[in-house]
């Protein structure tokens, strides 16, 4: 049971602007059902600039729907130069708080804020593209927002940044990542585990040996959390050929999953210049 | 406010006989039943009286009922108990829908050595047979997989299974906690060496479970330190609640025939009447091998806890597989495993029946629901893409 604050079940039970407007200035979209939240905002501005009317529609959680509301209500007679200053933290505190794992909700609602301006000012799509590298390849969550989230927020923990945005809510693979980014932002040395020292001089038999047991070990095991499979093909010096199978084979990830969940632990226990090949079958 | 209860997979309200039959055990006959004297010593026949109890409900002699704490500890036991027991580190077979009880230990078990299989199902929630069989293996030890679903009410064929496990001699481990006092159970007929069960799931207080251990069944004890329990299980018994869950199952074989008849008939006919009145809805699941008293509907476009949250506020108590209930960002593992789409995984609500719910229920959910589906639909982004695709 989450302890939400009365403004939290109010905002929840009563939702304010709820709702489209009529050709929007801005609009902002973010999020999308495979995530399990998602929010469209629309403003309107008057003649002197200021956002006159805002509207959202929600799909999400009691708190999504909250922190949504919220943050219509705290724009409204905005500038757009106000509006653009609000931060995640303002919707949390306007609404009492809210649970650590539900921070996520008032960082979507700041990012369909941002979206919506960037809509108005540019004409830019109201959806976000993912621009820059992406860390979290389940939640889409780029290096740009995790270090951005740590310094708003003045996050220590991966749980944190989870908590957050998500990012290394799904398969676990990029916690290391977001490790080095927060140490960054805070100025911390990085504690880097070393990988562990790959044996020498092996025959190709027994390097083939090697990939087998590795793929076996760490990289099956996680396709199959999510119904997924790798074949090896075949080994031409330090390429490996793979297939992927069942889920895998139609992910549109997949290409992530090869880097992140496939090449690297090769690359850790066979060799480190170790370079993964898909071969559609 | 009413309060209607339809989450009975979670818990179960506890049978006022259950209650009545422990009573005298807090208060007069409290003693420990391996006391040599009268005073404690009169307790253990109790304690035996209500293993008897549970042994008929489940076709068992009363030496194969082993009790425990809680349905997880029975599972932790079952498996690491005959992983211990075939020594070295063998091969564990398990499903990819298995309560956490099961998956987190076979998980932790292949964590120090041990290979592990996990079975997938299909959009149904059903396994391949086929794919069991070609996993088992000469050193698999012991194979773990559930009689019936949590969240789904999935039945899987478990007299199949048992003969192909049993076939190549292997050891065949159940988790029968949705199962045991809400459909017939007869371990003679359905030859598993060890089931899972537990009390709050049949109208006990939480805190006691059991295990079935076939005679002969090789198996290490998860806790050490007395002979209590047969030397299998060290620790007092929790007297007033062993008493309990015999007293439990004595009125589960009672009621059994007529309430699951009775039960069944209002789970479809809410069920039913969420397909009528609602729209974007689909039923998760094999409909036609399921327990009689579980429902799982995925509303499409909305939000599991949305939904919950709105329930409560007309007394509703349910769950949801939704990833928001339960703190994690991911939909329910057994969701995920069915390959149900996010759309409606996120969206997914559980209702679970037991014989203390009343048509009056079903009618207030009935009233309830489409009014809150329809507010959380106006309320969503996507339920207008979908209308414009559809104009």
């Amino acid at each position: 049971m989450w302890d939400y604050t009365e403004k939290v079940i109010d905002h929840f039970r009563n939702p304010r602007n709820v709702g489209a407007i009529k050709d929007p200035d801005g609009v902002g979209e973010v999020g999308s059902l495979a995530c399990g939240d998602a929010l469209k905002l629309m403003f309107k501005l008057d003649d002197q600039q200021r956002i006159a009317d805002v509207k959202f529609q929600t799909f999400g959680c009691a708190s999504a729907i909250a922190a949504s509301s919220a943050l219509t209500e705290i724009i409204k007679g905005m500038t757009l130069g106000e509006a653009e200053k609000v931060t995640n933290k303002d919707i949390a505190e306007y609404l009492g708080g809210l649970p650590e794992q539900k921070m996520h909700c008032s960082v979507m609602g700041r990012e369909a804020l941002e979206a919506a301006i960037r809509n108005y000012r540019t004409g830019e799509s109201a959806t976000t593209e993912l621009e820059g590298r992406v860390v979290c390849t389940c939640f889409g969550v780029t290096e740009d927002e995790i270090e951005r989230i740590v310094r708003d927020n003045n996050l220590s923990t991966v749980e944190e940044v989870t908590n957050y945005c998500k990012a290394g809510g799904g398969c676990g693979g990029c916690h290391g990542e977001i490790a080095e980014i927060i140490s960054r932002v805070r100025g911390e040395p990085v504690q880097v585990e070393q990988p562990r020292p790959a044996p020498k001089r092996i025959t190709n038999i027994e390097r083939i040996k090697l990939i087998e047991e590795t793929l076996e070990r760490e990289i099956r095991p996680r396709l199959r959390q999510d119904g997924g499979d790798i074949e090896l093909v075949d080994v031409e010096g330090n390429r490996v050929l793979v297939s992927f199978r069942k889920a895998c084979a139609q992910c549109p990830a997949a290409k992530f999953t090869m880097k992140d969940v496939v090449e690297a632990p090769l690359r850790q226990f066979v060799s480190p210049d170790i370079v993964v090949e898909e071969v559609k079958p | 406010m009413r309060n209607v209860y339809l989450d009975n997979n979670a818990t179960t309200m506890v049978a006022p006989e259950v209650r009545d039959a422990m009573t005298p055990f807090f208060e007069e006959l409290w003693g420990n039943p391996s006391s040599i004297h009268t005073f404690g010593g009169q307790v253990g026949k109790y304690v035996e009286e209500a293993r008897e109890r549970v042994a008929a409900l489940i076709g068992a002699d009363p030496s194969e009922i082993i009790f425990t704490s809680c349905g997880s500890e029975s599972d932790n036991m079952a498996v690491r108990g005959a992983v211990e027991a075939a020594g070295g580190y063998p091969h564990i077979i398990t499903t990819r829908v298995e309560h956490p009880a099961v998956l987190a230990i076979c998980r932790y078990l292949e964590s120090r050595g041990c290979r592990l299989t996990e079975l997938g199902v299909d959009s149904k929630g059903q396994l391949d047979l086929d794919q069991l069989k070609d996993s088992l293996r000469a050193d698999t030890a012991i194979v773990s997989i559930m009689w019936a679903n949590n969240e789904t009410g999935v039945l899987f064929p478990i007299d199949q299974i048992a003969q192909i496990v049993k076939g190549a001699g292997c050891i065949l481990h159940t988790d029968a906690v949705q199962v045991v006092g809400k459909l017939p159970v007869n371990v003679r007929e359905t030859p598993v060496d060890m089931l899972s069960l537990a009390g709050h799931k049949l109208h006990t207080p939480k805190g006691v479970g059991a295990l079935y251990v076939r005679k002969g069944t090789k198996l290490n004890p998860l806790i050490h330190g007395g002979h209590q329990e047969g030397g299998k299980r060290a620790g007092t018994e929790n007297v007033p609640y062993i008493v309990g869950l015999g007293r439990a199952c004595d009125l589960a074989a009672v009621n059994m025939k007529e309430e699951m008849i009775r039960v069944k008939t209002m789970r479809d006919r809410l069920e039913d009447g969420i397909l009528a009145t609602c729209s974007d809805v689909r039923v998760n699941g094999d409909r036609e091998h399921r327990l009689p008293n579980t429902s799982n509907v995925g509303f499409e476009y909305i939000e599991g806890e949305a939904i919950l949250l709105m329930l409560d506020e007309v007394g509703i108590a349910a769950s949801s597989g939704s990833a928001c209930t339960s703190g994690s960002l991911e939909p329910s593992h057994v969701m995920r495993a069915m390959g149900v789409p996010f759309t409606a995984a996120h969206g997914s609500i559980r209702f679970s029946l037991s014989r203390y719910n009343t048509d009056e229920d079903i009618d207030h959910t009935l009233k309830h629901l489409p009014q809150i589906v329809k507010r959380l639909r106006e309320l969503s982004p996507f339920v207008q893409q979908v209308g414009a695709r559809r104009e």
